[in-house]
């Protein structure tokens, strides 16, 4: 029994050890990221590497937002960001509701090729993608970045899902109360749709702010760059500079990161409602 | 009468903008890259129609296409396994703890809410050459050499493997933790009772009653893999190598797509590349779901 005893203790104790470590693993490239963003030159190249900063410099943070227009792709990020989720959460849920409780020719069918089209990669729509903003004159603009990404199939079948599971009932007495579509849509639908459209707002805003490959192939002048493209210029041209290349990486980062912390629990409950999306 | 006639224009409503922007952006560009991946396309002039060449010359006379297919089949065969297993053995031992859990759950979890190109940048850093970076000095430490990862090609491949393994672990976990967690308790219990250790009622209880989470885990894990690039942007850039680094050794499908549709503007032979990626993804998708099924 007391042999027992102590060997679930040593085993609990393993097992705390072996969490430990893991989040070790899981922080010590942030923190050393951040503490290189601190670290003068002098310091930066040491061996051995130092774990702690002497006479920390903000010069890196500087250097980033005078050497590059960072303040410009900020804004970029946030205004492309902000642009594709509020109209993701519209057009998500409009279509949704249709998806979900109105009957129309071809209902189910669209609704299929919308969430078939979820399962190709993407990079088959990659470059007739690009023909098509190219031919419409919107490379290197706003419209590029924002125009093909309003209403992604993952919107409009996360916010279906979701209407189906509000009762038939509740519509119908809406109708009788003499609403239209449109009213019940938004009097109905949308105030008990909160939950999904959180979530939905969520991730649409860390995909598009986290976004690489589209920004990379439609942009091309320094002021329309979106925040990671910056890291990508900065690795390229400041590579040798690591101090200015991690408070880079740490300025894209830390959006995101509050982000997450504020709404820990909505981001590791989304995780299950997004996967399909792949 | 009337009503109905409303509500059924009012439909239209509601889904024009997500079906016009699907036809556009989604719906003609699947038919549109396949067409193309039938001609010779470079932008200035349109495209001429050349029948299977593209294919033919991807399949039978491009070292480069077989090169970077090798080296993302590498990619998955590494990262997937290790990553899951990995992954999974840490959600077990979560699930040990009483309290804590978020805790450790939200540090596992911040690389999936960092940008990957952030992540990449990083970690260049950590396996920097010689012995600044901190991974080449914890190898001096335990008396190894250090290694130069980005510029050698036998390197490069495991640095961007041992990234990717650590990028998504916490994404894993979470599935796995959420699963354990629906696993009655009282099948542990009678595990105990039959005598089994902590690793016998993993591999006998919490594996087998994973298998649908498992399942769901490895094939999202193969297909999302399978298409990696950013981090090989970043990770081999400044090599002065071009895309694939030294050597092309570090040269995945999709960079290769890239390479050729964006940088040279050879569209028509990308949309081939595509193509045969979608191709792959979707041979794959099935090979993972019958042999994880038929276990």
């Amino acid at each position: 029994m007391k042999a027992a005893a102590i060997s679930v203790n040593w085993r609990k104790a393993l097992i705390i050890v072996v969490l430990l470590l893991g989040a070790l693993a899981m922080t010590l490239p942030y923190y050393w990221m951040i503490l290189s963003s601190l670290k003068p030159p002098e310091e930066l190249y040491t061996y051995p590497p130092r774990f702690y900063v002497q006479h920390p410099t903000i010069k890196p943070y500087r250097e980033l937002f005078m050497l590059l227009p960072m303040a410009r792709s900020l804004f970029n990020s946030l205004f492309v960001a902000s642009m594709v989720t509020v109209s993701n959460m519209l057009f998500g849920s409009m279509a949704g509701y249709a998806f979900a409780k109105l009957r129309f020719p071809g209902r189910d069918l669209i609704f299929l090729a919308l969430i078939s089209s979820m399962m190709i990669p993407w990079q088959v729509f990659l470059i007739p993608g690009f023909m098509i903003v190219k031919h419409l004159g919107w490379l290197d603009t706003f419209w590029a970045l924002i125009i093909p990404n309003l209403a992604m199939p993952f919107g409009i079948f996360l916010c279906r899902q979701y209407i189906m599971s509000i009762p038939d009932g509740l519509i119908e007495a809406a109708r009788l109360d003499g609403y239209n579509e449109l009213g019940i849509y938004w009097r109905v639908i949308l105030p008990l749709l909160r939950p999904a459209l959180a979530t939905l707002a969520i991730f649409t805003f860390l995909s598009q702010w986290n976004s690489f490959v589209w920004p990379l192939i439609v942009t091309q002048s320094s002021q329309m760059r979106t925040v990671p493209l910056i890291i990508a210029v900065l690795n390229g041209q400041f590579g040798a500079n690591f101090a200015m290349v991690m408070a880079g990486a740490f300025v894209v980062m830390l959006p995101m990161l509050i982000v997450f912390l504020l709404f820990q629990r909505q981001f590791i409950k989304g995780v299950f409602l997004t996967s399909i999306r792949e | 009468m009337k009503r109905r006639a409303e509500s059924t224009a009012i439909v239209y409503v509601f889904v024009a903008p997500a079906v016009i922007l699907f036809t556009i952006f989604t719906f003609l560009p699947l038919f549109a890259s396949l067409y193309l991946s039938f001609t010779e396309y470079n932008v200035i002039h349109p495209p001429q129609w050349v029948g299977l060449k593209n294919f033919t010359e991807l399949l039978f006379h491009d070292p480069r296409f077989w090169k970077a297919l090798r080296n993302t089949l590498c990619y998955v065969v590494g990262v997937v396994p290790i990553g899951i297993a990995t992954a999974l053995l840490l959600a077990a031992a979560l699930e040990e703890l009483a309290r804590g859990k978020q805790l450790f759950k939200v540090l596992y979890f911040i690389p999936t809410v960092t940008s990957v190109v952030a992540i990449a940048a990083v970690w260049k850093w950590l396996f920097a050459g010689e012995k600044y970076g901190l991974i080449n000095y914890a190898l001096i430490q335990l008396g190894l050499q250090p290694i130069d990862w980005l510029l050698s090609p036998r390197w490069i491949l495991p640095a961007i493997m041992i990234m990717s393994i650590w990028a998504g672990l916490g994404y894993n976990m979470v599935f796995f933790s959420a699963g354990i967690s629906t696993i009655p308790q009282a099948l542990y219990e009678a595990a105990k009772v039959d005598g089994a250790n902590w690793w016998g009622r993993f591999w006998h209880v919490t594996v087998p009653m994973l298998r649908p989470t498992l399942v769901f885990v490895v094939v999202m894990a193969v297909i999302s893999s399978f298409q990696i690039f950013d981090q090989v942007y970043i990770m081999t850039s400044g090599t002065g190598e071009g895309i694939g680094g030294v050597l092309d050794s570090g040269l995945t499908l999709v960079s290769y797509l890239y390479e050729q549709g964006f940088v040279q503007f050879h569209m028509g032979y990308a949309s081939a590349i595509a193509y045969l990626i979608f191709g792959c993804v979707f041979g794959l998708t099935l090979v993972n779901i019958r042999m994880l099924r038929s276990q």
